[in-house]
């Protein structure tokens, strides 16, 4: 609590863990590449630095708030350290932008634009490096790390993996996975959370837009698409539109304009997911399975357990996930010639928020009876460049219902874009009664709190049901250790790899602070809310799909024979 | 060895009838041998004579090194000893008699018979093992002015005793200041003496001891640490290596006496990869505390408990920075981090943490023992006290020294120093190592201590002071302290890890003889950027040694840019070879061995070098029997 | 892969400090200390021993000099450089070794693994610069006329 004097005008401030935070508050976008309020605080890119009445120079990332500091934030001699500090980053970086993924969206080089560097007097001494296209998620570029570390810590911190860290010193230092090994040999979970927090093109999304507009000109093949629900609160943004509104109906309309055949939502792929995992769950609780049931449907935390809690693998729900059913559920009705009367080739292309998917997708257990059943998943940003490309003004379009007959889903599958969805969803499966209040009671029994690891007990018949949400694999670390050590007992855990679920997932547009964050969570509420079908045994399509095509193929088409992490 | 008296010291008594019967010990030498053992004199050869010494002692009939075997026999004392601090005159045998100490240098294993049959045995000192200096023969170390001049607290046992006997540390007042602190002070009243002392930080920053103490004794945390920075990493600065090998019960005692001020159970010693001897002589010292019982629980019957623990460093001289030093010991990269949280709040394994210097803590003891006061009448007011150097370069003397806080560069150059070597002129000298910066005759009078080096752009550091006369090229100095520095960059933060490189390139460019004019102004602008943009000291400090140069010696950058001249001929690529007609009798075969054909001529007339081509390999330098090929600045 | 007896004495080395985190860098030290390198394969394997991700290790193997994933010979010398040796030139030493051996700044170990050359800051001998340390032996006051007889009398031992 206190007043700081910033560049002449009071401030107040009150619980803020740092001056830097204070500063932004204050409406002063202060420089900064390796600051990140969910990350510790590194202090390396230096150019967060600020003045006091004395001289004094700091970082004030790194500051604690005092009560009376004066500071200023844009002094001459700051400016001029701070253009040189980017000069020697960009001196020391290949500045290919024009070809670089993550033009356009690299903190780099919009402070390079901001601070006006127009030369860099250094000469390059980095040695060129190859990339590493290894994973199927991300694609590691070393040539244009700035070494902030954030990667680093993300997946240390955040996800408790540490596939990458620094390796040597000085000038010489480096982000890579041990020994130099490609990503993909790694214990990396394909979250992509570090290309989010990567401000440069240092790491980002292994695309899949060239495969996909291939087949979109290929006419003897139809393409067609399933739109997980964080991706349509997740595109508007980058058109102008309000932060965190459903567009759902636009995402059809341009996906019919660039080529799609069908347009199916990957929420029927969710409601299929909550029919099979609730009944796993109650039969487990029931008949003495293996509990905790941990969900399966993220496919980074999946990894996850196989790589870090083997001994847990029993406990992981045999259910695919939704993007897995869907996929399976829509080859197996375009075999049927009687679907597929022009004989054209069916391909599914998934739009997720998601870049893990994209290693699900290869998954051996996402195969059905030796076909891929999701050939190509594109993360949300790759579809809003697809969408650039196209040139088509997407703010304008009217929007349009997805195909039938995979194209309606029931709010409860909405909501698996959240952390706690697919557990709210489950308790609405198993409860009675759809009326806005019974509803809101599940809503209300702490599924929805803000914390990343979220505790809490539900009455089912006569016992109590116990269960964990986490998002976050750190903290899915912590629940895990202590449900290994006896010390916590849960009958269901939920975890999501990315905190807050799949809106804040590795494939979405970066560079969302706390009120994007909150819309796209708000969104996904507002999504679910105006449904006409709350659960997913109320949708009537799901209700058919079990009488008729999938009787007796359950098992084969919504679950996994066998436990696979990649 | 043959003095020891088993058993715990579980007790006061325990303590002081062992240290009364170590006295008597001591008190009942005939005579006793010490031979050097430090690195350096190790490095001359000095185990070898202290075999011999023990040969001959055991191979001469009616002596004995025995305590208490009563008989007609000469009890001898055959010892090895911490450095003495004139290493280059090593192996150093001191021979003592009572009071009587004749200091012999050079000595080779040859030498010890005579040394024992006349100086032991008999009463004759063999003059030409003696230290000489200006002509004059000096018998006693304390009378070697050298020596003489210093005022030796912390150094004060090295070359004086075993360091690895407990007794001879306990016969020489080892362990007193403890006692007394442990029994008759209060922690509160330790750490109030040791901030009324005024000691600060002799490490480099030079901060009050006293309060990090009072910090870290009023933390709520109950678990906390005693750190000791033996990191020592100015390359060319042995004080605290020298104490570490010298006197390691002095250091602990001094981390002991911290430990009990601030309630702490655990003290950590982070030794330097390169000092092998300092990690062994430590840890005898530790296993022989804990043996006796002085470390481990109940110490001397109290509450008190206290363990050590060595830890080794592994080649990254950013592991001396505070934060850095503790993340090592925590087993992680040696990366300093952002403060706060300080060292005192959050230090190792995020506990309060004290963090002393080995000089530091091995002042300890002897404030404890004499008093603030005492102490304050060393030195100066507001830096009290002595401080070590190391002194190198073209000096007379090299060596390790001690003096009061404020002595001149003068008095430690000429009186101690003994002056230029090879009558050359003093030119500069470079205090603080490679985080500090140039003094010049200017400043020959100027008293060093913290404030007032400070004043002129330089800082005491750890006390490394080279020497630089006329042949020493100051930019070359900058360029190799910029090297250092930059190799050492932990990489963290992008004004070090990018500044110091591009700092050292341009520099690089200017020894090499491609500088140009406005290179000067970007060095200038990396460097204050690169000294107020980093994350910890070692960024911070790395400019120093540039920006003190090119402030004083600005004729020198500016020479070898524009006139492509090093006036010290130190720089390889400026230097011009040229053949003096006068000598060269045309014979040709520079020209022959020349690697680059740099070099025509006719037979019998005098050959000329094309300096273009001339790759300056000194070949034909080397080679030209008739001496007629020099170099021109 | 290694032999056995590679992972058996580092489960000794492990054995003397614990299994902690906080382990890792003396026993990576004894580990080199025994081969005179830290293969490979013993960081991944004391990593996974005593609970930390091999990319810290491997991080934490590559921040300090004195861990090297390559083997070294059997003399390992260091020529110091710093400050009291360089003013009294030092570098023409390590020159000497270099063209003795056939080595470079690059390339610090002869193709026989008898000799690795690096260089040094400082072995706390100042007053005897410049200086030399063989495996941890300190030879003082060298010059480059003085290293080649080093290599020469280090060449003999190994005949005998
Ligand atoms: C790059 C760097 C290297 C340092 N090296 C050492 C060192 O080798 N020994 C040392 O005692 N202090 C060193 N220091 C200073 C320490 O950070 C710390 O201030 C000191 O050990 C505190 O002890 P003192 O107060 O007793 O001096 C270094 C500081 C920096 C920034
Ligand atoms: S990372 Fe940023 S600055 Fe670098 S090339 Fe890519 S867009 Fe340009
Ligand atoms: S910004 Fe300039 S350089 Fe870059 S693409 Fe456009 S025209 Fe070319
Ligand atoms: S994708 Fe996730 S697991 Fe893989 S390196 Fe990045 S943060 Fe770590
Ligand atoms: S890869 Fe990106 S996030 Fe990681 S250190 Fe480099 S620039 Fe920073
Ligand atoms: S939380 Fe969602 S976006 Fe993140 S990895 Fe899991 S499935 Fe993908
Ligand atoms: S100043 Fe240099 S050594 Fe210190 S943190 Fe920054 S990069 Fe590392
Ligand atoms: S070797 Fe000497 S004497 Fe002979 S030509 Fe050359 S300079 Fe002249
Ligand atoms: S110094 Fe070397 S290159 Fe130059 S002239 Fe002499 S032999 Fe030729
Ligand atoms: S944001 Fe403060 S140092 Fe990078
Ligand atoms: S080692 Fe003997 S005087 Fe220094
Ligand atoms: S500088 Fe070479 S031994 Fe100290």
């Amino acid at each position: 609590m206190g007043v700081i004097t910033i560049d002449g005008r009071k401030v107040e401030f009150t619980d803020e863990k740092n001056l830097l935070t204070i500063i932004r508050k204050a409406g002063i976008d202060i420089p900064t590449l390796c600051y990140h309020s969910e990350l510790s605080t590194f202090g390396a890119c230096r150019l967060c630095m600020v003045e006091d009445d004395r001289g004094r120079m700091f970082a004030s990332c790194s500051e604690e708030p005092r009560d009376g500091m004066v500071i200023r934030t844009n002094t001459e001699r700051l400016r001029k350290y701070r253009k040189l500090i980017i000069e020697l980053l960009l001196a020391a970086h290949c500045r290919d932008c024009l070809t670089c993924e993550k033009s356009g969206d690299c903190n780099l080089q919009t402070l390079a634009k901001r601070f006006g560097i127009m030369h860099v007097r250094f000469q390059n001494y980095k040695e060129q490096m190859p990339l590493d296209f290894s994973s199927p998620s991300i694609v590691r570029d070393p040539n244009k790390c700035i070494l902030c570390g954030n990667c680093v810590r993300v997946c240390s911190e955040l996800q408790g993996i540490e596939a990458i860290n620094f390796a040597n010193r000085g000038a010489e230092a480096m982000v890579m996975p041990a020994f130099d090994k490609p990503i993909g040999e790694t214990d990396c979970v394909n979250c992509g959370q570090c290309r989010v927090f990567c401000p440069t093109g240092a790491i980002s999304i292994h695309h899949n837009r060239t495969e996909v507009w291939n087949l979109l000109g290929d006419p003897d093949v139809r393409v067609i698409a399933q739109v997980a629900p964080a991706v349509r609160v997740a595109v508007g943004a980058a058109f102008g539109l309000p932060k965190g509104k459903s567009v759902m109906g636009k995402i059809a309309n341009v996906l019919r304009r660039i080529g799609f055949d069908e347009v199916y939502d990957t929420t029927f792929g969710a409601d299929l997911t909550i029919m099979e995992e609730a009944s796993e769950f109650v039969g487990r609780v029931e008949n003495g399975g293996a509990l905790p049931l941990l969900t399966s449907c993220c496919p980074a935390w999946v990894k996850f357990v196989g790589d870090q809690y083997p001994d847990l693998i029993p406990n992981v729900s045999t259910c695919r996930s939704p993007q897995g059913m869907l996929s399976a559920v829509t080859k197996e009705y375009y075999r049927d010639p009687a679907n597929n009367s022009d004989g054209r080739r069916t391909v599914m292309v998934s739009i997720m928020p998601c870049t893990a998917k994209k290693m699900e997708a290869k998954r051996p257990n996402s195969f059905t009876d030796g076909e891929q059943d999701t050939d190509y998943v594109l993360t949300t940003t790759e579809l809003i460049d697809m969408i650039r490309t196209s040139g088509i003004d997407f703010a304008d379009l009217e929007p349009e219902a997805s195909d039938v007959p995979f194209g309606l889903g029931s709010g409860g599958g909405v909501i698996f874009g959240v952390s706690g969805g697919v557990t709210e969803a489950v308790l609405r499966r198993i409860t009675e009664g759809h009326d806005q209040e019974t509803l809101d009671r599940i809503a209300a029994c702490g599924v929805r709190e803000d914390e990343f690891i979220r505790e809490f007990a539900v009455p089912y018949k006569d016992r109590e049901l116990k269960i964990c949400v986490v998002s976050g694999l750190a903290d899915a670390g912590k629940v895990m250790d202590q449900v290994k050590s006896g010390e916590k007992h849960f009958d269901l855990i939920e975890v999501m790899a990315c905190r807050r679920g799949c809106i804040m997932g590795g494939g979405q547009p970066r560079l969302a602070g706390d009120r994007t964050k909150a819309a796209r969570r708000d969104g996904i509420y507002k999504a679910d809310h105006s449904s006409v079908i709350r659960k997913c045994n109320e949708n009537p399509t799901i209700l058919s799909l079990y009488d008729g095509m999938l009787k007796g193929k359950e098992h084969r088409l919504l679950h996994n024979e066998k436990f696979c992490a990649e | 060895m043959n003095c020891e008296v088993t058993g715990m010291i579980r007790t006061r008594e325990d303590l002081k009838k062992r240290t009364e019967l170590a006295n008597e010990v001591m008190a009942s030498y005939d005579c006793r041998i010490l031979v050097c053992s430090g690195t350096g004199c190790i490095a001359s050869g000095s185990e070898k004579v202290y075999e011999e010494f023990m040969r001959i002692v055991g191979d001469t009939p009616g002596v004995t090194l025995e305590f208490g075997s009563h008989g007609p026999e000469a009890h001898l004392g055959v010892r090895k000893t911490g450095c003495q601090g004139v290493c280059e005159l090593g192996p150093l045998v001191r021979i003592q008699k009572g009071d009587k100490v004749v200091q012999y240098t050079k000595v080779q294993p040859s030498d010890c018979q005579e040394i024992f049959n006349r100086t032991v045995m008999g009463d004759d000192v063999i003059e030409s093992l003696l230290y000489k200096q200006k002509g004059v023969t000096y018998t006693s170390p304390d009378e070697i002015p050298f020596i003489a001049k210093q005022t030796r607290i912390v150094l004060e046992n090295c070359g004086k005793y075993d360091s690895e006997s407990l007794d001879e540390y306990l016969a020489s007042g080892g362990f007193q200041a403890f006692q007394k602190a442990l029994f008759e002070m209060k922690p509160e009243e330790i750490v109030d003496e040791v901030d009324r002392s005024g000691l600060r930080g002799r490490g480099g920053g030079g901060f009050p001891t006293g309060r990090k103490w009072k910090q870290v004794a009023r933390q709520k945390e109950k678990e906390r640490y005693v750190v000791c920075n033996g990191d020592e990493g100015d390359p060319g600065a042995f004080m605290d290596g020298s104490v570490m090998e010298g006197d390691p019960y002095k250091l602990i005692e001094g981390m002991m006496i911290a430990g009990y001020a601030v309630s702490s159970e655990n003290g950590y010693i982070y030794v330097r990869a390169e000092y092998p001897m300092s990690v062994a002589r430590l840890r005898h010292a530790i296993a022989e505390l804990e043996d006796k019982g002085l470390l481990g629980d109940h110490i001397l019957g109290t509450d008190f408990n206290f363990h050590m623990h060595i830890n080794r460093g592994a080649g990254a001289f950013v592991c001396g920075e505070g934060s850095a030093l503790t993340a090592s010991i925590e087993g992680n990269r040696g990366m300093p981090r952002v403060k706060p949280p300080r060292t005192v709040e959050k230090g190792l394994w995020a506990k309060p943490t004290v963090l002393n210097n080995v000089e530091t803590y091995a002042n300890v003891p002897k404030i404890v023992l004499q008093g603030a006061d005492w102490y304050r009448s060393i030195g100066t007011e507001s830096s009290p006290g002595t401080k070590t150097f190391s002194l190198t370069g073209s000096i007379q003397n090299t060596g390790l020294i001690e003096v009061p806080m404020g002595t001149t560069l003068r008095e430690i150059i000429f009186d101690i120093g003994g002056g230029m070597k090879d009558g050359g002129t003093f030119k500069a000298v470079q205090i603080g190592g490679p985080s500090g910066g140039c003094l010049t005759k200017d400043h020959l009078d100027v008293p060093l201590d913290f404030e007032t080096v400070k004043k002129y752009g330089a800082i005491v550091g750890s006390g490394g002071l080279v020497v630089m006369d006329d042949s020493t090229c100051m930019v070359e100095v900058a360029r190799f302290f910029m090297s250092f520095t930059q190799r050492e960059s932990c990489g963290k933060c992008v004004p070090c890890r990018e500044g110091t490189k591009r700092m050292l390139e341009i520099l690089e460019k200017i020894v090499g003889g491609k500088g140009e004019l406005e290179d000067l102004d970007r060095l200038e602008e990396l460097a204050t950027m690169v000294k107020n943009m980093s994350l910890c000291g070692l960024g911070k400090s790395a400019p120093l040694p540039v920006l003190s140069t090119l402030n004083t010696f600005r004729d020198e950058y500016i020479e070898h840019i524009v006139d492509k001249k090093c006036r010290a001929k130190v720089c390889t690529a400026l230097r011009r070879f040229v053949i003096n007609p006068e000598f060269c009798r045309g014979c040709g075969k520079c020209a022959k061995n020349c690697p680059v054909g740099a070099i025509t001529g006719v037979r019998k007339e005098c050959y000329h070098i094309d300096n273009d081509l001339c790759i300056k390999c000194s070949t034909c330098k080397d080679n030209c029997a008739f001496d007629a090929i020099y170099i021109e600045a | 892969m290694l032999e056995e007896c590679y992972y058996k004495k580092a489960d000794e080395i492990i054995a003397g400090y614990g299994k902690k985190p906080s382990s890792l860098i003396p026993i990576m030290q004894d580990i080199q200390a025994e081969y005179r390198y830290l293969p490979g394969e013993l960081l991944t394997y004391v990593a996974k021993q005593i609970g930390i991700s091999e990319s810290k290790a491997y991080s934490v193997a590559t921040f300090y000099e004195n861990f090297s994933f390559e083997e070294k010979g059997k003399y390992v010398i260091k020529v110091c450089d710093g400050t009291a040796c360089h003013v009294r030139k030092s570098a023409p030493i390590l020159e000497a070794f270099q063209k003795e051996l056939g080595l470079s700044a690059k390339k610090h170990t002869t193709d026989d693994m008898l000799f690795t050359v690096e260089t040094v800051s400082c072995l706390g001998a100042c007053g005897l610069a410049p200086t030399v340390m063989v495996n941890e032996e300190v030879h003082p006051k060298m010059t480059p006329e003085s290293a080649l007889e080093l290599i020469h009398e280090l060449r003999g031992d190994r005949n005998d």
